[in-house]
């Protein structure tokens, strides 16, 4: 069996960021990948996805977006290339096509069993992202056979997808995506839409990424929350990463010929079924986003900027149609439901006692619930950034002092 | 994790936060606790008045006996050529859904530390009778729409206290039960 003192599970952002820090202090370290660093982002995203954060915000220790481009936002393969780069100039000691396969309590640390042999290590960096696995209903699994059931993992683009109109459930940011470009390819899009967080894309001349990165709210930590489980598990905003950086919304959606219904509640014989809450969810969604924006104002205020920038202004609220459909036969053209109701992280691998009853690690700011175990990347996992690009730098330092001094502790 | 936050003392709208808080946590923990099972029981009187009574309910693992019985009635009005004793039961549901949202705006003011000085709220839903008179197979016996207004007095902005009324409805169960769909199983003796 190889040993290492860390192993990291995982060669994107996070796990590449920890490996950075752990070279920096000399810890000796692999990093093991399932297939070729930054996997998923290569493997598991649609054509014309492009990052919800501008390129500027690509900051990784030691490492930071050079190009010409500071605004736009990275397609896919640009991602990949980023963080290849960054693997080369970290040298960080990646393995890659290393399939994590069980990781277990052995000694004092823990036996990483993997499909190119296994690896003993004292401290253990799960870094293996957050949306692994696209989450579904349960109710999914009533939808009538002749309709086509696909998770945005699995979606490419609307050429790919059978002749018809296309169910979308679910109005974050890959939702809303979605909706787009598949209306736009000239097919009837129906959008079902529960929870959601609606942000415009620019405010006051700025990226909105880059208002909440001036005003802290994307360093506020994980200790200071009232209520960190739910804001863990927010939506993602409806954003997308455009060179006309546009926003994309309910509103913009409807003008487009989407139609908005409520949340899909049930599937039976054909016929799918729509929450009667639709307008309040639109409600929360329109008073969500006026806080923050009324926060940024205050903080231009507060700051004496109010010079440097365009007056603040409001959106439009969400309009809902009164006669917005409580259900929809799928057999009246709907050939396609595209389940973009979320993800989840995938733990099959893990045979160690540390998640919760909803399958979810339990984890300290990071800090699991087992000796030297760390986990990265999770939503607010440390601040409100921890599952973006630019969240990795900051949660790396603190994670990669905190093992240091738990190595330097046994040692003593 | 335990985290205390206490609401700002000011506000007083007579809900224990502190006791539903404290209720959550405990939950966490025994999640078993949080299933409830709320009955109520219905007898014929005459025509289509009927009263029902509710008592006791189930939860946090044992049966809860009130020290009382409520009783509510409910009748048709003459248009139905009915005698008008009370209320008709769709009428009741709309109360039902009045007072749910109207506990959720007590509790979330309390929880934000926001004076309510006055809540009020009127209610009215749609119904096209041809359905429950089976006149014709595409109406819907049910509302066809229900809106609410509300109006609200209380030390807050006007969008802190739209922020209320969403919040209660995104935790009030009556408005769940109406908008979302639910199994109804009926047996008979």
């Amino acid at each position: 069996m190889k040993t290492a003192t860390t192993v990291i599970v995982g060669a994107g952002q996070s796990g590449l960021a920890m490996s950075r820090h752990l070279t920096d202090r000399s810890i000796d370290h692999v990093v093991l990948e399932r297939g070729e660093v930054a996997n998923s982002w290569l493997t598991e995203r649609w054509d014309s996805l492009r990052l919800l954060t501008p390129n500027w915000q690509s900051r990784l220790p030691g490492y930071a977006y050079e190009g010409d481009n500071p605004d736009g936002f990275m397609s896919m393969p640009e991602v990949v290339r980023f963080l290849r780069r960054y693997a080369e100039v970290s040298h960080a000691p990646v393995e890659t096509g290393t399939l994590v396969t069980r990781v277990r309590r052995l000694d004092a640390g823990y036996e990483v069993a993997t499909n190119q042999g296994a690896w003993w290590c004292r401290t253990l960096v799960i870094a293996s992202g957050a949306c692994n696995i696209a989450a579904t209903p349960a109710l999914s699994a009533d939808l009538p056979h002749e309709a086509t059931s696909l998770t945005p993992t699995q979606y490419r683009n609307p050429d790919r997808l059978p002749e018809g109109g296309v169910m979308i459930v679910g109005a974050s940011a890959s939702g809303i995506q979605l909706a787009r470009e598949i209306r736009a390819s000239g097919r009837r899009v129906v959008l079902s839409v529960g929870e959601h967080v609606r942000m415009p894309r620019t405010y006051r001349g700025r990226d909105i990424q880059w208002w909440m990165d001036a005003i802290g709210a994307m360093d506020v930590r994980y200790d200071t929350i009232e209520d960190i489980e739910r804001a863990r598990h927010l939506p993602s905003p409806q954003l997308v990463g455009t060179a006309e950086r546009v926003t994309i919304d309910l509103n913009s959606l409807q003008k487009c010929g989407v139609e908005c219904v409520g949340r899909l509640v049930g599937l039976d014989d054909g016929k799918a079924h729509f929450s009667g809450s639709l307008a309040n969810f639109c409600a929360l969604a329109d008073l969500k986003m006026n806080r923050l924006l009324a926060s940024i104002d205050e903080w231009v205020r507060s700051k004496g900027f109010d010079d440097r920038f365009p007056a603040p202004q409001r959106y439009a609220p969400t309009a809902v149609d009164p006669q917005t459909k409580l259900s929809l036969d799928l057999r009246d053209g709907i050939s396609t439901v595209i389940w973009a109701t979320g993800y989840r992280a995938d733990y099959s691998w893990l045979d160690v006692p540390v998640l919760d009853r909803k399958g979810r690690i339990r984890h300290d700011g990071g800090v699991a619930p087992a000796p030297g175990m760390y986990v990265m990347g999770l939503p607010f996992l440390r601040r409100r950034k921890s599952s973006f690009i630019d969240g990795a730098a900051d949660d790396a330092a603190d994670l990669a002092a905190h093992l240091s001094l738990r190595l330097t502790r046994a040692a003593a | 994790m335990t985290t205390t936050i206490s609401p700002p003392a000011k506000a007083d709208n007579g809900v224990n936060v502190s006791a539903l808080l404290s209720a959550r946590s405990s939950l966490e923990e025994a999640p078993q606790a949080a299933q409830f099972k709320w009955r109520a029981s219905c007898v014929w009187l005459k025509g289509t008045h009927s009263r029902s009574v509710i008592g006791n309910f189930f939860g946090l693992g044992a049966e809860q006996s009130r020290n009382k019985t409520f009783s509510v009635e409910a009748d048709h009005p003459q248009v139905f050529a009915a005698e008008d004793n009370a209320p008709t039961p769709v009428e009741l549901v709309l109360s039902g859904l009045a007072s749910c949202l109207m506990a959720g705006v007590a509790a979330v003011a309390q929880r934000r530390g926001i004076q309510l000085h006055s809540v009020k709220a009127s209610l009215e839903a749609d119904m096209d009778i041809q359905g429950i008179l089976g006149m014709d197979d595409e109406v819907r016996n049910g509302f066809g729409a229900i809106r609410v207004h509300f109006d609200i007095r209380a030390d807050a902005s006007e969008d802190e206290i739209k922020a209320l009324v969403a919040q209660s409805q995104k935790r009030s169960a009556v408005f769940d039960i109406i908008t979302n769909p639910t199994s109804v199983f009926v047996t008979v003796n």
